[in-house]
């Protein structure tokens, strides 16, 4: 039994002793911060690894913590993400004072999130959340010296207490009408009864938050604008991706006697997110901001998917979530190195950057093109599989505006890619010197936006391990 | 042969561009991957024609069908029938022009040669796709490298005209995509081979056949979704324009096509809106021409209405117009790339495309005019080119359909013609005839790329134009096959 613990926790074992590590390091001799960052991306390839090989099943601590290969697979996605997100911050970490404490939350938040999605109670997940969101909030005011960064974490703090309290309240009705807060119980007592559904829409309101799903998406451009690059690819990739895989879980597994309301819920909630999203993204100049609403449309349309039908819904959501960890850390592995050693993040002074620096150039163009969704890159697949899943339910109007709106987001992007390429600019950014294992990390994002999409084997090995309702 | 070829070669080019150093290596691999490509196209031309005489009457010959996504039933399955492979040809045709008339492109020329070789990959794997996913697949890959074509090597207000099209074309397939979910969801599988035996009730072909054929239509120029084309050819680069014109707007066609064929009712039952639609390109598109003064937007607007005969050939959904209909996307995309390529050529050398500004070009370049004249004489539909065969067999077809709105809209389609004798002779005359200005005179006349490209061009309207069997050899017998399905939509009415 003991051996078995050690096995289904493993991930979240590794993770701990990575940061017993860090403050290993923290108080032990002074070391140059390069050799400090190439050991933590080492340890973090470990971390990766140790997730890859054999799967495991089982719940312990009395249904608390439950797992299994899915689950697996979707700690290992956010681990891969870490990994980029990692290597990426290289250039803007190198002359950073406190380097140890920047992963040491971020470490804690990603614990955190793996209880939340191995979570079979609402208590262990509440708490996962928590875990996950408050160092965030700390990370996000690690650009010490500017004061946007500091109003940043403000308000990531104050949403984030705010939309756990309506999370709170949700979960707290659920136990007074059912008298249990774990899933495999709950299930069998949720009814239409009215008090249910409301307490229904208020953690759908909470993980709206969490998501920022339109109309809770209001604190996200901020936070992400004056979070530093690496906090803000944290927060949109990773944090976002651990909500959405809770999200579906609990609504395919608890939430299944009432499927036509939280249909019905999803739909109004993503095409609100989509339209904002796109309406909005295409009035912005920070490039951060950018990324901002159009992950807001992304997230629009992983709704979509996940509102079909729960096994191409759930393998579509994570497929789609690992195509968005290569093309959405690429892009914002292109504004962090251009932020650190240029010290520009306007899509304006991108304009004529393919003369200076044609390898980044193409680098954000293909991340671009995947996340606009075009062919031959992996966000033409994924987008279209949601989209396929989400027309299972034969709502057809539905599909129509996505499709359109498709089109909105193309000319947002192309719009980028248009100043990268087109634009005459008399004082383009300089030609950067990246580093090394950034270029790797690159590297890596555009192997896995092409390979992702035309390899099938990918999504059918993560449609074989779905599970659905 | 593995028609998988047809991928690969294009795919192995752009990757050999990519790892080269200098320009004429670049423009060395460019010019032999397109001559392979040519050759593999003839090649099949071969082999496909044996196979018939040997009497193998399958639907589709040389069919390769490999699981793709196998949760989802979406199958790499790829063959071709007569109408496919003229298409093929017509795109490998195009290719190597396209490539030799680029020859001294110097900015970034690495960049625009990959992007001219992956746009004809998409068109090569569009064309012999009979997977529904694999075909908007294609269909979508060949978008990106138009946009980036004209925004950066275009010339005048080249990013907007780059944006239109790009968004326009975009908006065509996600139309194209709602009416594929549609088929999916109601015949579970993307193959186009089973679908067409299967069926689709009335209601579900009446309610999602206009999202195909409006999607593919914007593509193919259809009225009221043609205004992406004339900004979209003018400010193109040459080569592209003849990409755009002569294979890009052949994806639009070709897609009608098959939809029309796998949708027969929906097909009969909105075949007056297509014949209207395709009526009002044919006219408006003629006499908008007749307003234009710069070279590009007189070949995007004549475009438009040539274009319409395809629709109409397509509307008028009886063999001999189908039939046309196939042959006048042939022949126009031979025709307007030529008619590109030669204003491209002037361009290049009078720095300027508008009519008033030429005059006397015969003097000083008698190749290119005679081009030039050449282009604009198959585009009026004289005898002897091919656009005389491709119009004369639809009108034959839709003259066939006794209906009496649909004789009217045969006349006035027709009428057009005269609109087109017009505006041709008129810019001819004005830029081949007449005194020549000082600086033209003394500019020099087609090098060997140009020569070798405008050839190659005009032997294909040539044999077309002067041996008509040959193409309708090729054809025939797959329109035949298209009928019996369209045919049986009928007698079930």
């Amino acid at each position: 039994m003991s051996s078995n613990i050690f096995i289904l926790l493993r991930q979240e074992l590794i993770l701990s002793l990575l940061i017993f590590i860090l403050l290993f390091i923290k108080i032990g001799k002074e070391r140059g911060n390069e050799s400090v960052l190439n050991l933590i991306n080492g340890l973090l390839v470990v971390n990766l690894a140790v997730g890859l090989f054999g799967m495991s099943e089982g719940g312990i601590f009395n249904g608390m913590f439950t797992t299994n290969a899915f689950i697996v697979l979707e700690k290992n996605i956010l681990n891969l993400a870490l990994l980029i997100i990692s290597m990426q911050s290289y250039a803007w970490l190198k002359n950073h004072k406190q380097l140890a404490e920047f992963y040491l939350l971020i470490f804690t938040s990603m614990l955190g999130m793996f209880f939340m999605i191995s979570s079979g109670n609402l208590l262990m997940f509440y708490l996962g959340l928590e875990m996950s969101t408050i160092p965030l909030a700390a990370a996000a005011n690690f650009d010490l010296a500017k004061r946007k960064s500091s109003e940043a974490a403000m308000k990531l703090i104050l949403s984030s207490a705010f939309s756990s309290g309506i999370l709170l309240m949700g979960i707290s009705f659920l136990y007074g009408t059912t008298g249990t807060l774990s899933f495999d119980v709950l299930t069998a007592h949720i009814t239409n009864n009215p008090m249910q559904i409301f307490a229904f829409i208020l953690v759908v309101s909470g993980f709206a938050f969490k998501i920022s799903a339109v109309p809770f998406h209001l604190w996200t451009a901020d936070v992400y604008e004056g979070s530093p690059v690496a906090v803000t690819a944290f927060l949109s990739v990773v944090s976002k991706a651990a909500v959405l895989f809770t999200f579906t879980s609990i609504l395919y597994k608890v939430f299944t006697p009432i499927a036509t309301v939280w249909y019905s819920v999803l739909v109004v909630l993503s095409i609100a997110t989509i339209l904002i999203g796109n309406l909005f993204a295409i009035r912005q100049d920070n490039f951060k901001r950018f990324l901002a609403f159009s992950s807001i449309a992304q997230v629009g349309f992983i709704l979509i998917g996940i509102s079909g039908s729960a096994k191409a819904g759930s393998a579509s959501l994570v497929y789609f979530v690992l195509i968005y960890v290569f093309s959405n850390l690429a892009a914002f592995g292109v504004v962090s190195v251009v932020s650190a050693l240029a010290g520009k993040e306007n899509i304006s002074d991108f304009k004529g950057f393919y003369k200076t620096n044609p390898f980044l150039s193409w680098v954000l163009t293909i991340a671009l093109f995947s996340l606009a969704g075009v062919p031959p890159t992996a966000g033409f697949f994924g987008k279209l599989f949601l989209m396929m899943a989400g027309a299972a339910k034969n709502n057809y109007g539905l599909i129509i505006f996505a499709s359109l709106n498709m089109v909105v987001s193309f000319y947002y992007y192309l719009k980028v890619v248009k100043a990268i390429f087109m634009d005459e600019n008399d004082a383009p950014i300089q030609k950067l010197s990246i580093p090394k294992i950034t270029q790797l990390a690159m590297y890596i994002c555009i192997a896995g936006i092409i390979i992702t999409g035309l390899a099938s084997l990918v999504y059918d090995y993560i449609y074989s391990l779905s599970i659905g309702i | 042969m593995n028609l998988s070829l047809l991928i690969i070669l294009p795919l192995l080019t752009a990757l050999l561009i990519l790892l080269s150093k200098q320009l004429a290596q670049i423009r060395v691999i460019g010019l032999v991957g397109s001559i392979a490509q040519l050759g593999t196209a003839s090649w099949l031309l071969k082999l496909y024609m044996d196979q018939r005489a040997a009497g193998n009457t399958a639907t589709h010959l040389f069919e390769t069908n490999a699981v793709w996504f196998k949760a989802l039933n979406i199958n790499y399955h790829i063959g071709i029938d007569g109408i496919a492979l003229a298409m093929i040809l017509l795109t490998s045709l195009i290719v190597v022009a396209g490539i030799l008339v680029s020859w001294t492109m110097e900015k970034l020329s690495k960049e625009y040669f990959f992007l001219l070789v992956l746009l004809s990959m998409g068109a090569y794997g569009f064309f012999i796709s009979l997977d529904l996913f694999t075909l908007f697949f294609f269909l979508e890959v060949a978008v990106i490298p138009k946009f980036l074509l004209i925004g950066i090597w275009g010339s005048g207000r080249k990013e907007n005209s780059a944006m239109k099209l790009a968004l326009m074309l975009m908006a065509g397939s996600a139309l194209v995509f709602v009416g594929l979910m549609g088929i999916y969801y109601n015949t579970h599988t993307f193959d186009m081979v089973e679908i067409g035996k299967m069926g689709m009730s009335l209601g579900v072909q009446k309610f999602f056949f206009p999202f195909l054929f409006l999607g593919f239509g914007i593509f193919a120029a259809l009225f009221p979704f043609h205004t992406w084309v004339p900004d979209g050819h003018a400010s193109a680069p040459t080569a592209a324009s003849m990409f755009l014109a002569g294979i890009s707007m052949k994806l639009g066609g070709y897609g009608c096509l098959r939809m029309a064929a796998l949708m027969p009712d929906a097909a009969h039952a909105y075949s007056w809106v297509i014949i209207l639609l395709a009526t009002i390109a044919i006219i408006y598109g003629a006499f908008a021409t007749m307003m234009q003064t710069d070279l590009k937007y007189i070949n995007a607007y004549s475009s438009i209405s040539h274009c319409g005969f395809v629709i109409l050939g397509i509307g008028m959904l009886n063999k001999t117009s189908i039939n046309g209909a196939v042959i006048q996307m042939v022949s126009h995309g031979l025709m307007t790339a030529l008619f590109f390529a030669a204003i491209g050529m002037i361009y290049s050398r009078t720095h300027t495309r508008m009519v008033a500004q030429l005059g006397g070009l015969l003097k000083a370049m008698p190749f290119i005019s005679t081009v030039f004249v050449i282009a604009g004489l198959c585009s009026l539909g004289l005898p002897g080119f091919s656009g005389f065969v491709a119009e004369m067999t639809v009108f034959m077809g839709s003259w066939q359909n006794p209906d009496g709105v649909y004789r009217a809209a045969t006349v006035i389609s027709a009428a057009s013609i005269v609109v087109t004798a017009v505006y041709i002779l008129r810019a001819t005359g004005r830029t081949i005839m007449g005194p020549i200005s000082d600086e033209h005179a003394l500019l020099s006349d087609a090098s060997w790329n140009e020569k070798l490209a405008a050839g190659l061009l005009i032997i294909g309207i040539l044999i077309i134009g002067l041996a008509p069997f040959l193409i309708n050899q090729l054809i025939m017998p797959t329109t035949d096959f298209l009928m019996i399905n369209i045919n049986k939509a009928i007698t079930l009415k």
